[in-house]
């Protein structure tokens, strides 16, 4: 579809001055695959700097286009199908780092680098960012944070929310604007890295950001065991949780008619590990101990890629609940799950969760309703992070609570006139 | 105010909730900081959510200015009272409201104090992190506005780390709730902007927060070394070899001194005295251990010790935490300054400190959280003398400067609040200050809840919001914004 409602004549003139500030070369007329979950823009800017970005937006803005910002496009099925969409803003040539500060255990990333080249980039300092995000290789710093994408690493380390400790804006009217800063502990001022990560760029567009940093570990080692049944891995899960093991990630991986896997992850010196993981043996009780490999902590990635072949139609969704209600959730889908869907899960101890359901679509739009449902009425949630052609009127977000007239009001406050990614978040922000 | 207005929020604290008696007001007059001090109208003593939210409807449709409080031990003038405000204390709410210890959570009222959350899940071997040094008197409300922090944050994380969930009443008198027991809510995460805004976005009045299973061991190493110089680079190596100590504790000569002399924590008189905290599993600490005894020897440490028992652990502490109050045992007056920056630059702003120090003819003594590059320098005066305050209060905002020239920050863990709103224009540009006003704009567009605090000049809030525009005044070089 065409989503703008514009004539062609304001395009035509927005792209005539967005030429001058990025010069013609990097102003593309949008392809198909530039569609974001459905809506068709006119044309893919890129600009080469911060102000060059925020100039581009400002007229954007002012021409009354809908902006969509994209780092490296892996998420952008993520959250609803925007209710505008004229042009988008990549940030693909803001893709420096521009300060690993590494006796200080931070770096200054510009949002267009991907988190494959960041962490590269760290590793040659023994460090890391201490988050296994999904696509690394494509996946940019911007785009992350917008959605707040986080594994198995955040048990231990914490999600984007702790790693993030400064970050530059390009707002809707052309401000740019800084906040928090290069040092870790600092509370001076409002923490606004801390509001646009998971705004999915619904406030302003992320230009540069500060992270802090972890050594990359010495050892690690997975092990992993299968348990007879959903009450027993949870079982399991939450007793290595209650135990003084220092392990830094813990899941459980699940489908249809197979008995779900327990795999944890431990990080730190040799002798260190060994212990541990004698612990976990008993817990575990096993015989034997074989490392399970870092392939088992690509269940997440691989929710997305595996599946029957052939079978086309499949929706994902990510979920959180309790940690205590882990097996309680894993029971809800499969029982959802009749009527030939089939299912396929990953939860991390933390209580968040990705499911992967195949089937006839409006079968899966039941059975993604009800799951909300019975998340939301223990007070979880749930987001729909993938959707097949036709399955359209699923909101992605569900409640956001009494607090979504606040929210609303913030939305306002940084882009009153709505360029910036309209109708794709919560509430139709 | 009129008496109306009294009878009304009389109605719903009751009499033995509203305070007005010029006598009683003066304990509400400052907090910890004690140099600034505003006399409120009265002080509310809520019992409950419902009652907080009666008396924030008064105060909007009466457009009063009010000012939250917990215990009261702020170091930035967060809960100074303003002219002609109200002071909303929160120390009445103080329940544990739930504890669940199978998803290491615990739901709290603002008043429940810091160190009493571990003390109910301590039996069951968990522990609220974020410890400030005032942990055994200051509330969660108070942390929750300051976004509190503590030796340990340094590998455990801020307030803002272990808060999941708030409910909290808006200067509107709405209430709503941010975050939840569960993670990811949808939505913008207000709760990450809301902890550590100082009281200006509203009142928290219930926290749920996230508790953690405590290591199967802890130890604690003294090392002395020869000057601070040398303790700064034992602790880059360690930060280089890869380490994160629960804590990494600097104090200097004059530190050590003050606390000998107030808690006798038995600490060698040396330069500089490095505290290192290492926790987790048995055989790691153990491995972990003999390394920082190397790279302290290697820096030439003269003396080590390691705590032998839970009483000497508690001891080390104790002198380091009470470092601050220790001053007076030294100094009839004293200013306690707060101010990040890189670890690196350690040695640089040191060694400024000490010629700025020498140059105002005051002592500065000096403990910092050295693992995050968080300093306390303490500048010591004496107020009989005149104009020697004026010099203090000079040499301590020079210090902050050289933090922001260093790419440090203002504060690290005491808030901005009142002290620090004028070095606001200093660290961040006017676009920063504005859009973080914007936030402010959306939560409380009157500037009812503690306004006056943190920004250096209030951003109207009624226009459309747009980029910042400089005054024509400014650009022409005449005026400037403070």
């Amino acid at each position: 579809m065409d989503a703008s409602v514009f004539s062609k004549a304001t395009i035509n003139t927005f792209e005539a001055d967005v030429r001058e500030i990025v010069t013609a070369k990097y102003v593309l007329t949008a392809a198909e695959s530039d569609a974001v979950a459905g809506a068709k823009p006119t044309i893919v800017v890129e600009p080469g700097s911060e102000q060059e970005l925020a100039k581009a937006l400002k007229g954007a803005n002012a021409a009354g286009l809908a902006v969509i910002p994209r780092g490296g496009g892996t998420k952008l099925e993520w959250g609803n199908q925007p209710a505008r969409a004229d042009v988008i803003l990549s940030t693909a040539r803001l893709n420096r780092v521009i300060e690993h500060a590494w006796a200080d255990l931070t770096v200054s990333v510009e949002a267009g680098c991907t988190i494959g080249k960041l962490q590269e980039t760290l590793a040659k300092h023994g460090q890391r960012l201490a988050l296994d995000a999904l696509w690394p290789e494509r996946a940019t710093v911007g785009g992350v944070l917008s959605t707040n994408d986080s594994g198995a690493l955040r048990l231990r380390f914490g999600s984007l929310r702790d790693l993030v400790i400064g970050a530059t804006l390009a707002l809707a009217d052309g401000t740019v604007a800084s906040s928090g800063g290069k040092v870790v502990k600092n509370v001076a001022g409002y923490d606004l890295p801390k509001l646009v990560t998971g705004a999915f760029g619904t406030l302003g567009i992320i230009t540069r950001a500060i992270f802090r940093l972890h050594p990359l570990p010495k050892e690690t080692l997975t092990i992993s065991c299968v348990a007879s049944n959903v009450l027993e891995a949870q079982r399991l899960v939450l007793a290595i949780q209650n135990s003084k093991l220092a392990h830094s990630a813990l899941q459980i991986c699940c489908e249809a008619e197979m008995q779900p896997r327990v795999d944890v992850l431990f990080e730190g010196t040799e002798a260190g590990l060994t212990a541990q993981v004698e612990q976990v043996k008993s817990m575990m009780g096993l015989a034997t101990i074989t490392d399970a490999g870092r392939d088992v902590w690509n269940a997440r990635q691989e929710i997305y890629s595996t599946g029957k072949k052939g079978s086309a139609e499949f929706s994902v969704v990510k979920f959180a609940t309790l940690p205590a209600q882990i097996a309680e959730t894993i029971e809800t889908i499969a029982s959802l799950s009749i009527a030939d869907v089939r299912w396929k899960v990953v939860v991390q101890a933390t209580g968040i969760g990705w499911a992967r359901l195949e089937g006839e679509v409006s079968a899966m739009d039941s059975v993604l309703r009800e799951f909300r449902s019975a998340l939301e009425r223990n007070g979880g949630s749930s987001m729909v992070a993938h959707r097949p052609v036709g399955m359209t009127s699923l909101d992605a977000w569900g409640s956001a609570g009494d607090a979504l007239p606040l929210m609303s009001a913030v939305k306002w406050q940084f882009d009153p006139d709505r360029t910036l990614n309209p109708g794709r978040f919560v509430g139709g922000i | 105010m009129e008496s109306r207005i009294f009878d009304e929020l009389r109605e719903i604290v009751g009499p033995h909730g509203l305070i007005t008696s010029r006598e009683e007001l003066h304990t509400y007059e400052c907090d910890g900081l004690t140099n600034f001090r505003v006399l409120p109208r009265a002080v509310l003593l809520p019992n409950s959510t419902e009652e907080v939210q009666r008396i924030v409807r008064v105060c909007h449709r009466e457009r009063i200015p009010f000012v939250a409080r917990g215990s009261g031990t702020g170091l930035s003038g967060g809960a100074l009272p303003v002219e002609n405000g109200v002071v909303i204390s929160l120390t009445r709410m103080n329940k544990i409201l739930e504890v669940d210890l199978a998803n290491a959570r615990v739901a709290v009222e603002p008043g429940v104090i810091n160190l009493d959350v571990t003390g109910r899940v301590a039996p069951q071997e968990y522990f609220y992190a974020p410890d400030p040094s005032s942990q055994s008197i200051c509330s969660i409300g108070g942390n929750v506005a300051e976004n509190s922090g503590g030796a340990h944050c340094l590998k455990y994380g801020f307030t803002t780390t272990h808060v999941l969930g708030l409910e909290v009443v808006l200067a509107d008198g709405s209430v709503v709730h941010l975050g939840g027991k569960t993670l990811d809510a949808p939505g913008y995460d207000l709760m990450g902007v809301f902890v550590g805004s100082e009281g200006t976005l509203g009142i928290a009045t219930k926290i749920i927060l996230r508790i953690v299973k405590r290591p199967e061991c802890v130890q604690t190493l003294l090392a002395a070394f020869p000057s601070t110089n040398e303790a700064g680079a034992a602790v880059s190596d360690m930060i280089a070899a890869g380490m994160l100590p629960a804590a990494i504790e600097m104090m200097d000569n004059l530190a050590i001194q003050a606390a000998e002399a107030a808690v006798h924590a038995n600490y060698p008189n040396c330069g500089a005295l490095l505290l290192v905290e290492l926790d987790g599993p048995m055989v790691e600490v153990a491995a972990l251990m003999t390394h920082v005894d190397e790279i302290c020897r290697k820096n030439k440490a003269w003396e080590i010790r390691v705590a032998q028992s839970e009483a000497e652990r508690a001891l080390v502490w104790k002198g380091r935490k009470a470092a601050f109050a220790a001053m007076g045992r030294i100094s009839p007056n004293y200013i306690v300054q707060d101010g990040v920056i890189p670890r690196t630059e350690l040695p640089n702003v040191m060694r400024e400190i000490g010629r700025l120090s020498k140059e105002a003819g005051l002592r500065v003594a000096n403990v910092f959280h050295a693992g995050d590059g968080n300093l306390h320098p303490l500048v010591l005066y004496d107020r009989r003398i005149p104009g020697q305050e004026e010099t203090a209060e000079a040499l301590s905002s020079r210090i902050l400067e050289l933090c922001i020239a260093a790419g440090g920050s203002i504060t690290g863990e005491h808030g901005v609040g009142e002290d620090k709103k004028k070095m606001m224009s200093k660290m961040f540009s006017e676009p920063d200050l504005e859009t973080m006003q914007r936030v402010r704009c959306a939560f409380d567009p009157l500037q009812l809840s503690n306004p006056t605090k943190v920004f250096p000049r209030p951003r109207l809030c009624g226009e459309k919001p747009g980029e910042y525009v400089a005054h024509p005044l400014e650009t022409a070089g005449i005026a400037e914004r403070f």
